[in-house]
């Protein structure tokens, strides 16, 4: 049944080629856990990519309920988390996944760093990565400033502080993330939008040109 | 072809089978959350005084207001919404008709239109009922204007939540 719908929408659009090309890459033995076991470090970045998945689909989901207003956020997070069917799990996995994908992240930096996968020719991707770290630091920043409670905001204002104490630049930087001269309504209407709209593009632009590069380049030689 | 089932194919199954087990839990509670408000069940309504006593109900219909409170996800109206019922006596019996007309949800009025005397109109598209909310036939509306509960304490009328149909 299935083969079969398959079979009738491939010889009129061809779709094999579109997946193969996807699916069919070269796995070299020395990043194959089969293989080796200690391979499993190679493993990261993809762990890394499919906790962002569930970032975003938890995150869609959360954003039915949830509401960036000042008035109203703290309590639609608590009737979100507290009254509505697997609330605290929803919200759960949001929150736990943030930290686990900057973990994540963390241990495939760790590993393209120790193994040198970032020398000649791969160097462009290395700071590709490097851009997307920003984008994920900047994605737990804003999103930790949207339940609207005591953490969040006085977590916010510690950070903004920090981002104002940049030489020149800082008071415009607090200008631009507050939206104004407080952390206050204005800032988490911004943070809302950066959280959900922008960053979330540039993290999928950005991931779509890491792994065409690293198709292109093809994964970096054994130690 | 042998009916047996090849490794390769076995090994399909097996890791399709794995992958579709833990999507789905990871799934799941994401879907269980978005569609919690079609499983959720109504919040049952309060009778509530409109300031009416029993005798002042009579066979024309006395337009009554009385506020509802109702919890709206995580915002609670301060205020409630204030709700509208027509109380009429037909033979001897005190109905409260909804003013919510049932063909596309305006709101009627009685004897609101010179033309039709002695019937709710709706502006709208012309909808009609009679007195008792029954739909006037050749009009828009479908069914008969939906009814709260009602009921009569110390001679004091009391309306109720929407009756089911």
């Amino acid at each position: 049944m299935l083969r079969a719908i398959y079979d009738w929408v491939d010889e009129r659009l061809d779709i094999t080629p579109l997946w193969r090309d996807v699916a069919d890459h070269e796995v070299p033995e020395h990043v194959n856990p089969a293989h080796h076991f200690s391979a499993f470090i190679y493993c990261f970045g993809g762990l890394t990519f499919f906790v962002v998945v569930i970032q975003i689909l938890s995150g869609m989901f959360l954003a039915m309920y949830y509401v960036p207003d000042i008035v109203n956020a703290h309590a639609s997070v608590a009737y979100l988390q507290s009254e509505v069917a697997m609330g605290a799990i929803v919200r759960g996995m949001h929150h736990w996944g943030a930290s686990v994908a900057i973990v994540m992240l963390f241990l495939h930096t760790l590993r393209v760093f120790f193994t040198g996968s970032y020398k000649h020719p791969r160097e462009f991707n290395w700071l590709v990565g490097m851009l997307i770290f920003g984008v994920m630091l900047g994605l737990g920043f804003t999103g930790y400033l949207l339940p609207w409670d005591n953490k969040a905001y006085f977590a916010t204002k510690v950070g903004v502080q920090i981002a104002a104490s940049v030489p020149v630049l800082g008071p415009y930087i607090a200008s631009f993330l507050q939206g104004g001269d407080i952390v206050g309504a204005q800032t988490l209407a911004r943070f809302f939008a950066l959280h959900v709209f922008f960053l979330p593009a540039a993290l999928l632009a950005l991931l779509g040109v890491h792994f065409i590069l690293i198709r292109r380049q093809g994964i970096s030689g054994p130690l | 072809m042998s009916k047996k089932v090849s490794r390769r194919q076995f090994l399909t199954y097996t890791l399709g089978g794995t992958a579709g087990f833990l999507a789905s839990g990871m799934l799941f509670p994401m879907v269980r959350f978005a569609i919690d408000p079609i499983l959720r069940k109504g919040e049952k309504g309060n009778f509530h005084d409109v300031n009416l006593k029993e005798s002042e109900v009579t066979d024309i219909p006395k337009q009554v207001k009385f506020t509802e409170h109702r919890k709206d996800g995580w915002y609670n109206p301060p205020k409630g919404e204030t709700l509208t019922a027509w109380v009429v006596r037909v033979k001897g019996e005190i109905i409260a008709l909804s003013p919510i007309c049932k063909h596309l949800g305006c709101t009627v009025n009685w004897n609101s239109n010179p033309m039709y005397k002695n019937e709710f109109f709706c502006p709208c598209h012309f909808g009609r009922y009679y007195k008792d909310g029954t739909n006037v036939p050749g009009t828009p509306p479908p069914k008969p204007l939906d009814r709260y509960e009602v009921k009569v304490e110390n001679g004091r009328v009391l309306i109720g939540p929407l009756q089911k149909t």
